[in-house]
């Protein structure tokens, strides 16, 4: 017994385990079921280059939930820089400058998150749902609704460099692997990584202890909106096309990946590793679910169920009293069916 | 200041802290009116009150979480500016608050808890991970509170008892080596002879030449180590007590009598 307590506590040490070991039996199921399409690499190079926007914003967010706070905005924001850039590459021939002022824009809109939400006291699920609304209904007052095809954009040093490929390697996936490591180390090895863990811990705490609450949330949402913004690139040049709804299907799935990974959701407590794999999961249910011969119709519903599976995972495995309580109510309720139909 | 001068101040001063005229009000409500209150160099203070009197606001202000309304504060008997006044800068100036109850992050490492706010960095301002853990670690054998089993360094706070806890929110104060250190009710989760613990080492402080002040509800353990009493009532010191100018069954009554006092004006 105590045996196997020490063993669950050194498997828990290392990040995103139960996650990950997920992840790699998700692909293995797929590999026994659709061999033809799972051991091959060009699958596995398509994953490559549409997960990362999902995965760079899941990382973003990962910090702002640690935090305890929430960012429903960054749809918008996909919106908002993408059109930026598609101004800037289809009406001023100006792809560098519209790079660097799409980013400007996602910091603008996660400054002013932040400020709602810091200064004003806003609670984040209503600020940030609000400005959802305003900056993707400017986007399409900006856009006059219409959308940018950017047919010849691969021809710029731009795309090359964030989403070229090298030989049938995505660049995106590099750029972000780059993202998910500098915040794995901005989370776990920087001060302001620990600020937002003990603010989302406790905020009464977190300022006891010398945390400027305030401004540590306004930074944190500045970086929210930057990296939602950096998404928006890669998306948008992956795409070679601008729409104003383009970020309308990411929400609830970053949401999803973030969760699948192990974040807490009371903050305090996060996992960038489980992120990285809850975005793989997402972003490989559909086509997986394709490939083995199951319809689309089934993808949602085998995401909740992978979803439900994962979260019930992390109770078991960090919180073992919840977890024993779990399956007693489980048997309780087994137990009580059984009695009835009797 | 050159280092010849700093020794010279740093010789000089009376008062580790000093308060004069400090309000509080929080909207409408006046925590604190027209406080003032000091420390000495080498003074152990014992601060009562009744519950809501405005001892915890009172540390809050000392210790740079809250900002007054108006007043001065001095520390060493310099002013400072309360624009600039923080946690950060009362932990730089060798203040050390042990706030009552919540002052760990439940969810956090020990190692965390324990340098949170001033965390040991390289030169390229990422957190020593090691060393915090190893100092941690060292620590931990000689907190107050602790009978040592299978507590790490890695052990998070909401696995720790309550004595624990308190255990190790003094041993981050007593780390730290601070010229004043403020214990706001520390022994609220002890076990008796971890009280005595406590107890040893606020007159530790008083042996090695430091200042406290203790917040305390068991009035018999602030009159057995303190210097000096000041009592607070509804936001304003009504009374101050040198060593061995009152007894504790005078003390008690004493605080009794105020209690009553409320309960009359509330009726």
């Amino acid at each position: 017994m105590a045996e196997a307590e020490s063993l669950r506590i050194r498997l828990l040490r290392i990040e995103g385990l139960p996650i990950v070991a997920v992840l790699l039996a998700l692909v293995a199921a797929f590999m026994i079921a659709a061999p033809e399409v799972f051991l091959g690499y060009r699958i596995y190079m398509s994953f490559l280059a549409t997960v990362p926007p999902l995965l760079v914003i899941a990382v973003a967010l990962t910090l702002v939930i640690a935090a305890g706070e929430i960012d429903l905005s960054f749809p918008s924001v996909i919106a908002l820089a993408g059109w930026v850039l598609g101004y800037c590459i289809h009406e001023l021939a100006s792809p560098w400058i519209g790079f660097v002022l799409a980013l400007v824009s996602g910091a603008l809109v996660g400054y002013v998150n932040g400020i709602l939400v810091a200064r004003v006291g806003i609670p984040s699920i209503i600020a940030t749902l609000a400005t959802q609304f305003l900056w993707g209904g400017l986007t399409t007052v900006f856009s006059q609704g219409l959308s940018y095809s950017l047919g010849d954009v691969d021809e710029l040093w731009l795309w090359r460099l964030l989403v070229g490929r090298i030989g049938a390697f995505p660049m995106q996936s590099l750029w972000a692997l780059a993202v998910a490591v500098v915040l794995w180390f901005v989370l776990n090895r920087r001060r302001f990584g620990e600020h937002l863990l003990f603010i989302g811990d406790n905020a009464k705490v977190a300022e006891v202890v010398g945390v400027n609450v305030a401004r540590e949330k306004i930074r944190m949402f500045v970086l929210m909106g930057v990296m939602a913004a950096f998404a928006s690139v890669l998306l948008t040049l992956e795409n070679k096309n601008f729409f104003n709804t383009q970020g309308a299907g990411y929400l609830l799935e970053v949401m999803a990946a973030v969760f699948i990974g192990g974040t807490s959701v009371f903050g305090g407590q996060a996992s960038v590793v489980g992120t990285v794999a809850g975005s793989f999961i997402i972003g490989m249910v559909e086509a997986g679910l394709v490939a083995t011969g199951l319809q689309g119709f089934w993808v949602r519903a085998v995401v909740g169920i992978v979803f439900l599976a994962a979260v019930v995972g992390h109770i078991v495995m960090e919180e073992p009293e919840r977890g024993r309580a779990v399956w007693r109510a489980l048997q309780g309720k087994l137990a009580f069916h059984w009695k009835t139909r009797l | 200041m050159q280092p010849a001068q700093a020794e010279a101040v740093a010789q000089s001063w009376r008062h580790i802290v000093r308060l004069e005229k400090v309000d509080m009000t929080f909207g409408k409500v006046e925590a604190l009116s027209k406080v003032d209150f000091e420390v000495g160099r080498n003074e152990i203070v014992g601060l009562l009150g009744d519950n809501g009197a405005g001892k915890s606001t009172l540390i809050k202000i000392v210790s740079g979480v809250l900002r007054p309304t108006a007043g001065r504060i001095l520390l060493r008997d310099q002013p400072i500016d309360l624009e600039q006044y923080s946690v950060r800068m009362a932990h730089e100036l060798r203040i050390e608050t042990v706030h009552q109850g919540q002052s760990l992050g439940e969810k956090q490492p020990l190692w965390r808890n324990l340098f949170v706010g001033r965390q040991l960095v390289d030169r390229f301002g990422f957190i020593d991970v090691k060393k915090e853990k190893q100092i941690a670690d060292q620590l931990l054998h000689q907190a107050i509170g602790f009978r040592g089993e299978g507590i790490t360094a890695e052990s998070t706070v909401r696995d720790l008892s309550g004595g624990e806890r308190q255990g190790i929110a003094i041993a981050r104060a007593m780390y730290f080596q601070a010229d004043l250190i403020v214990l706001d009710e520390p022994t609220t989760a002890l076990a008796v002879n971890e009280v005595r613990k406590v107890l040893a080492f606020i007159e530790g402080v008083k042996a090695g030449g430091r200042a406290c002040i203790y917040i305390e509800h068991n009035l018999a353990h602030v009159h057995e180590v303190a210097d000096r009493l000041v009592i607070l009532d509804r936001g304003r010191v009504v009374r101050e007590f040198a060593r061995g100018e009152i007894s504790l069954t005078d003390l008690t009554n004493q605080m009794i009598a105020l209690h009553e006092g409320h309960a009359r004006g509330r009726s």
